[in-house]
């Protein structure tokens, strides 16, 4: 077993695992943040999508050992005070999602796209969000989210800007 | 103003955003504490006598707390084939004697941890003796899957001894192709999973994702020798199913017989590599089209001859091939049509519901035979289309292989989607690229179709389905429904429906599905059918809870219920011309429970059509294809909300573009299967697709009160054809006449080399 | 599924790596991003008895130039090589090809190191820096070596290093506005290559087209011999052993090295 000090969604926490447990199973079973979800076995879906460091990063394929000393975000930690993210609030109302499994993963990859590339073209997009698998929107609707969500953030940065 | 036909958002959406679903892997529930972990030992070899099994290194292992075999579930019942085929084709709950493809559940490994069953997997030994691979549409009888049956063919829908051979007789053009409609794997983005635990009644309680909790209850007791009443199924979130979660797989049953073999809660869940080759796979038939008409582009006469590949047991692919030749003419008027249909088992997974079910495989055969026989005949595929489309019709028409089209108008609805693609200019475009001889060429593919949407029964005969409308004290109102919605948006599509009626705001009203102590009966969600039979039934049920309620209400207020009106805005009843003698429903619902359940059964099945437009550029000197623009018609009938219903285009859209594209399973001559992760299965990205174009088109069905067709699966029907049928186009110009799917690189590059090569030895 | 069990510890230094990786030797795996590494042990196709974790060691990342170098350290993620202003200036082709490895989760965790030392003749970075004509910086107990593109890469999954070496850094020469080529033909977007072109100055990379990532010599000669680039591309196949694969053929993957070696030499990136 390894001790690992870690933060996620802005909560220190210390625990023993074993090396070998990978993130998305630690904060599945150890911390209950079921949102993150495994849907294949080699790194190609994105469902278990969470931000380490500020960067979407897969966590089938990060070792809850190899997370300790850094931050760590899942879509639990996005919303604030009961007001959905602006990501969040961008798949809902664009209708981005239908099943929702493959939900999580994509809202955290697109908060992690848009903060490397807060205005994206289509193709940016599409590119972007080239590591995270949907069955069920043939992705026009999650293009239109992250599009949508991409003029949200524009608009509260000028809104500051103004205010400043 | 009407909140049907809004584009109100989904009410669903909040928590899958924020803690997301609660899928069965995700279920925390006192009552599963302390369950152990089932995992499979699946076959590896795709057919194989089994020797022997030695587990005794995988029982020392830690945390393992048993390991079964066919021999500890003997008291189980072997599964029968669906459909008229050889009943000699049984399904045992764990391979017995022999294994049939890789991926049939061999034995189980029991443990307390989850990180131990992969450990332990490894430790099962099981010596088989390998037997010859058994593939392909015209499997020998040299080597047999199931001895007893004395063959590989399973049974036939049709009789091929009465083809006509004079079916082609007049035609001045006639064309032939063999056609394969590929092996494809519906992965679902949630692979399948279960959790189960008996009561001390005797009683089972299973989570299962699946599309109908009720089907999935029978399928379990029926498999576990119970009555139905010692089954409770509850249904979970499901992360997408494609019509591949209905009923129970014998995995469910393996987890649920654990569980009360061991007198403990039992939960599974699957890996993808599982799900790849677990988990049924759809379409995989083979086609042989013929079809004749005259030089003009008059379609005289059509021959769809099919093999289904129903792999190692026959499951829906014992059925499936009904449905294709249901649909064999499509939305044409066809003199003479004729179909057979052959049904044969290989050591590979067995088939399934995909998206479409039977449907998409007709529709995809019929548009590769129409644009072969314009190519034939020298003639726009759209002018032939155009020429041999049914006329619009109101009244039903009866189709001759006794298919009843409700309502139609195929010839508008190609007109739009050509109008809206501007068809001419890109002809136009193409011819300009032809000429100039450009690397990237542009194809443009149509595919009009038809298809079968809303059959199913949840109680009674003909299509049906119920709903259940409760106001509640507190000014909220509760729907139960018998279908299962895992995407579709029926929470807040049937609140739509409910508070058009009842006047209760749509966030009020909670929709409750999948549990079968609470719904017992229900036809749950698949084959395009919710919408018009259990969205009906919400409809109708909310009416009569209006009218119940207003029979109350008039005794309250001793007037005739007829003078009185309900005002949806105050969800009240007042006396007509006097608001002030008023009794809302909220009293009402205080004073004695206000429910309602209705039954809606429609006379049949809907039809909805429409024609799709696939623009598409291959790269001639790579072979490489790039879907650029898809311009669909899809018309349902009815929309019910635009937001909804675009979604369920525009899933379908894709995925039948992916079909035609891209994704195949694919297996070697030993029968191993090669597309076992999504590395290797190419489920496509956002990147391999474009945005689509969805142009609007309404034409009602009588048939239901909402004028409702099913939406779920015409995405799908028409994309794929109109996908490949684009590719095609696109390298036409070199003499390439087909080109199976998956239109991969390669194929087109092969198809535009060997036309390449025809010529030369031609012109030599 | 879930690797099988191992002992981890994290490094201290690359100079304590080494001495854990001379103790266990075979039995020990470097892990620094993982993306290489992770995938197969979640197969169970590689079962190392213990992981030494380089990946918190800022000693072996960043990007640097030394005289006539881009110097790249072992732990440099994809996405930083991509996006550094210096390696993008410096040597455009090797930023573009890290920016072409998997998705963008994978590039946020993968390193060069990483990838160079899995081998897989498919990838980018191992292309791109036999197309540059590069060097390994390796290092082990017996010292530090470097190894040049062409000799590190010895076949399918196999480099030199050896079991107690460890990549430390990769140095690149520096080519700024020298124009260059990426041709990388795939299935889906975060495919590996189906067959992979850098060209850079007369210098031909291939990927897939045999065990390792391969110079197109005999097109790289006619260049010199003064060939245009569409005769010369018409030699890029010769001298490869490509494999055949679901998606390929071998006389499908040689057409596709002639097409997009001529590209590539066009100075086309795709």
């Amino acid at each position: 077993m390894t001790q690992i000090e870690l933060t996620v969604n802005g909560e220190k926490r210390s625990d023993e695992v074993e090396p070998r447990l990978l993130l998305v199973h630690y904060l599945r079973e150890l911390l209950g943040l079921r949102a993150a979800n495994v849907g294949c076995d080699t790194t190609s879906c994105g469902a278990c999508t969470v931000l380490l460091d500020g960067k979407s990063v897969k966590s089938c394929t990060v070792l809850a050992v190899q997370a300790s000393g850094h931050e760590v975000t899942t879509a639990e930690g996005l919303a604030v005070g009961g007001e959905l993210h602006p990501v969040q609030a961008a798949f809902r109302q664009q209708h981005g999602l239908q099943c929702g499994f493959c939900t999580p993963g994509m809202v955290m990859a697109t908060v992690g796209l848009l903060a490397e590339n807060p205005h994206p073209t289509e193709a940016e997009v599409r590119e972007g969000l080239e590591g995270n698998l949907c069955r069920c929107t043939g992705y026009h609707n999650i293009v239109r989210a992250v599009l949508a969500a991409a003029q949200a953030q524009a608009g509260q940065v000028t809104g500051e800007q103004v205010t400043a | 103003m009407s909140i049907l036909g809004t584009r109100v958002l989904r009410t669903e959406d909040p928590r899958f955003l924020t803690t997301g679903g609660v899928y069965v892997e995700d279920l925390v529930d006192e009552r599963l504490d302390g369950a152990c972990h089932v995992f499979f030992v699946r076959s590896p070899v795709a057919h194989a006598r089994i020797s022997g099994i030695d587990a005794s290194a995988a029982l020392a292992a830690p945390g393992v707390v048993a390991v079964f075999t066919a021999a500890d579930v003997a008291d189980l019942p072997t599964i029968p084939p669906s459909g008229p085929m050889n009943k000699h084709m049984q399904q045992p709950m764990l391979a017995t004697d022999k294994v049939r493809y890789v991926g049939e559940p061999v034995a189980v490994v029991v443990v307390e941890q989850p990180y131990q069953g992969e450990d332990a997997l490894e430790l099962v030994a099981v010596d088989y003796e390998p037997l010859p691979a058994v593939l392909g549409f015209d499997p020998s009888d040299d080597t047999l899957l199931f001895e007893d049956a004395g063959t590989n063919v399973a049974g036939w829908w049709g009789n091929p001894a009465e083809l006509k051979a004079d079916l082609f007789d007049g035609c001045e053009v006639v064309v032939s192709q063999v056609i394969i409609n590929q092996r494809v794997a519906p992965a679902p983005m949630e692979s399948r999973g279960a959790a189960a635990v008996w009561g001390a009644d005797g009683r089972l309680t299973a989570w299962i994702p699946n599309q109908g909790a009720q089907g999935t209850k029978g399928g379990l007791a029926r498999m576990l020798n119970l009555e139905p009443s010692q089954v409770r199924v509850i249904t979970p979130d499901v992360g997408g199913a494609f019509g591949a979660k209905f009923g129970a797989d014998r995995e469910h049953v393996i987890v649920a017989w654990v569980a009360r073999e061991l007198g403990r809660p039992a939960r599974w869940s699957e890996t993808r590599y599982e799900n790849l080759i677990g988990m049924t796979h759809g379409r995989a038939q083979q086609h042989t089209i013929t079809i004749g008409g005259s030089r003009d582009g008059d379609v005289l006469a059509y021959r769809l001859e099919v093999v289904q590949d129903a792999g190692a047991y026959v499951r829906a692919g014992g059925f499936l091939p009904m449905l294709t030749r249901l649909m064999t003419s499509g939305p044409y008027d066809i003199p003479r049509a004729e179909s057979v249909a052959k049904v044969v088992v290989t050591s590979t997974t067995p088939i399934g519901a995909y998206r479409g079910a039977g449907r998409p495989e007709a529709s995809a055969a019929l548009e590769r035979a129409i644009d072969l026989f314009a190519a034939e005949a020298g003639l726009d595929p759209a002018d032939v289309r155009r020429k041999n489309l049914l006329p619009a019709f109101t009244e039903p028409h009866r189709t001759a292989f006794g298919a009843l089209y409700d309502t139609g108008d195929y010839v508008t609805g190609l007109e739009r989607a050509l109008a809206a693609a501007g068809y001419v200019e890109l002809r136009a475009e193409q011819a300009a690229r032809r000429a100039r001889g450009d690397v990237r060429q542009l194809g443009i593919g149509l595919a009009s179709y038809v298809e079968i949407t809303g059959m199913g029964e949840g109680e009674g005969s003909g299509p049906n389905e119920n709903a259940t409308v409760e106001v509640r004290p507190d000014g909220t109102a509760t729907i139960l429904t018998g279908t299962s919605p895992h995407g579709q948006g029926h929470q807040t599509a049937w609140a739509m429906l409910a508070s058009e009626e009842l006047g209760i705001p749509v966030e009020k009203i909670t929709l409750k599905w999948g549990d079968t102590d609470l719904i017992p009966k229900g036809g749950g969600t698949g084959g395009s059918r919710s919408l018009q039979l259990g969205g009906a039934a919400v409809r109708q049920a909310s009416q009569e809870l209006i009218e119940e309620a207003r029979q109350r209400a008039a005794a309250q207020l001793e007037a005739s219920p007829a003078d009185l009106v309900y005002d949806k805005t105050k969800t009240s009843f007042n006396v007509a011309g006097d608001p002030d003698a008023a009794v809302p429903l909220t009293q009402l619902a205080e004073q004695e429970r206000l429910l309602i359940r209705a039954v809606f059964t429609g006379p049949g099945a809907t039809f909805p059509f429409g024609t799709h437009v696939a623009v598409v550029e291959v790269d001639a000197e790579t072979g490489k294809p790039t879907l650029l623009r898809m311009i669909t018609v899809d018309d349902a009938g009815v929309v019910l909300n635009p937001l909804l219903a675009e979604g369920q285009r525009h899933g379908g859209i894709g995925q039948g573009a992916a079909q035609a594209m891209v994704e195949e399973v694919v297996y070697d001559t030993d029968g191993n299967p090669l597309t076992t992760s999504f590395a290797d299965y190419p489920f496509v990205s956002a990147t391999e697709l474009p945005s689509f174009e969805l142009v609007d088109s309404q034409t009602p069905t009588t048939y239901n009160p909402l004028g409702v067709k099913g939406i779920g699966e015409a995405g799908s029907i028409g994309s794929t054809p109109a996908v490949q049928n684009a590719i095609v186009d696109a390298v036409a110009h070199l003499g390439v006449r087909h080109i199976d799917m998956p239109t991969t690189s390669r194929r087109i590059w092969q198809a535009i080399r060997a036309a390449g090569q025809h010529s030369e030895s031609e012109h030599a | 599924m879930i690797p099988a069990k191992f002992d981890y510890v994290a490094a201290e230094s690359a100079g304590h790596a080494i001495e854990l990786l001379a103790e266990h030797g075979d039995d020990a795996k470097v892990l620094a991003g993982g993306h290489s590494l992770l995938p197969m042990m979640k197969l169970r196709l590689a079962t190392p008895e213990l992981l030494i974790d380089i990946g918190g060691l800022d000693e072996l990342a960043g990007v640097s130039v030394d005289g006539p170098d881009l110097v790249v350290g072992a732990t440099t993620r994809h996405a930083d090589l991509a996006a550094s202003e210096l390696a993008r200036a410096e040597a455009p082709l090797l930023a573009y090809a890290a920016s072409q490895v998997g998705d963008p989760q994978i590039r946020h965790r993968g390193t060069i190191g990483g990838s160079l030392s899995h081998a897989d003749p498919a990838a980018d970075l191992p292309m791109a820096l036999v197309a540059l004509g590069g060097t390994v910086v390796v290092e082990g107990q017996a010292g530090t070596r470097t190894v040049g593109a062409d000799d590190f890469f010895l076949g399918y999954f196999e480099t030199v290093l050896a079991p107690d070496e460890l990549v430390t850094a990769v140095r690149v020469p520096r080519r700024p506005g020298v124009p260059w080529g990426y041709q990388k033909f795939v299935r889906r977007a975060n495919d590996w290559a189906i067959v992979g072109v850098a060209a850079l100055d007369g210098r031909i990379a291939l990927a897939n087209m045999g065990p390792t990532p391969l110079r197109a010599a005999a097109a790289e000669n006619a260049l010199a011999a003064g060939a245009s680039a569409a005769d010369a591309a018409e030699l890029a196949a010769d001298g490869t052993s490509p494999g055949e694969d679901l998606h390929a053929d071998r006389e499908y993957r040689r057409h596709l090295a002639r097409i997009l070696t001529r590209r590539a030499l066009e100075h086309e990136t795709a």
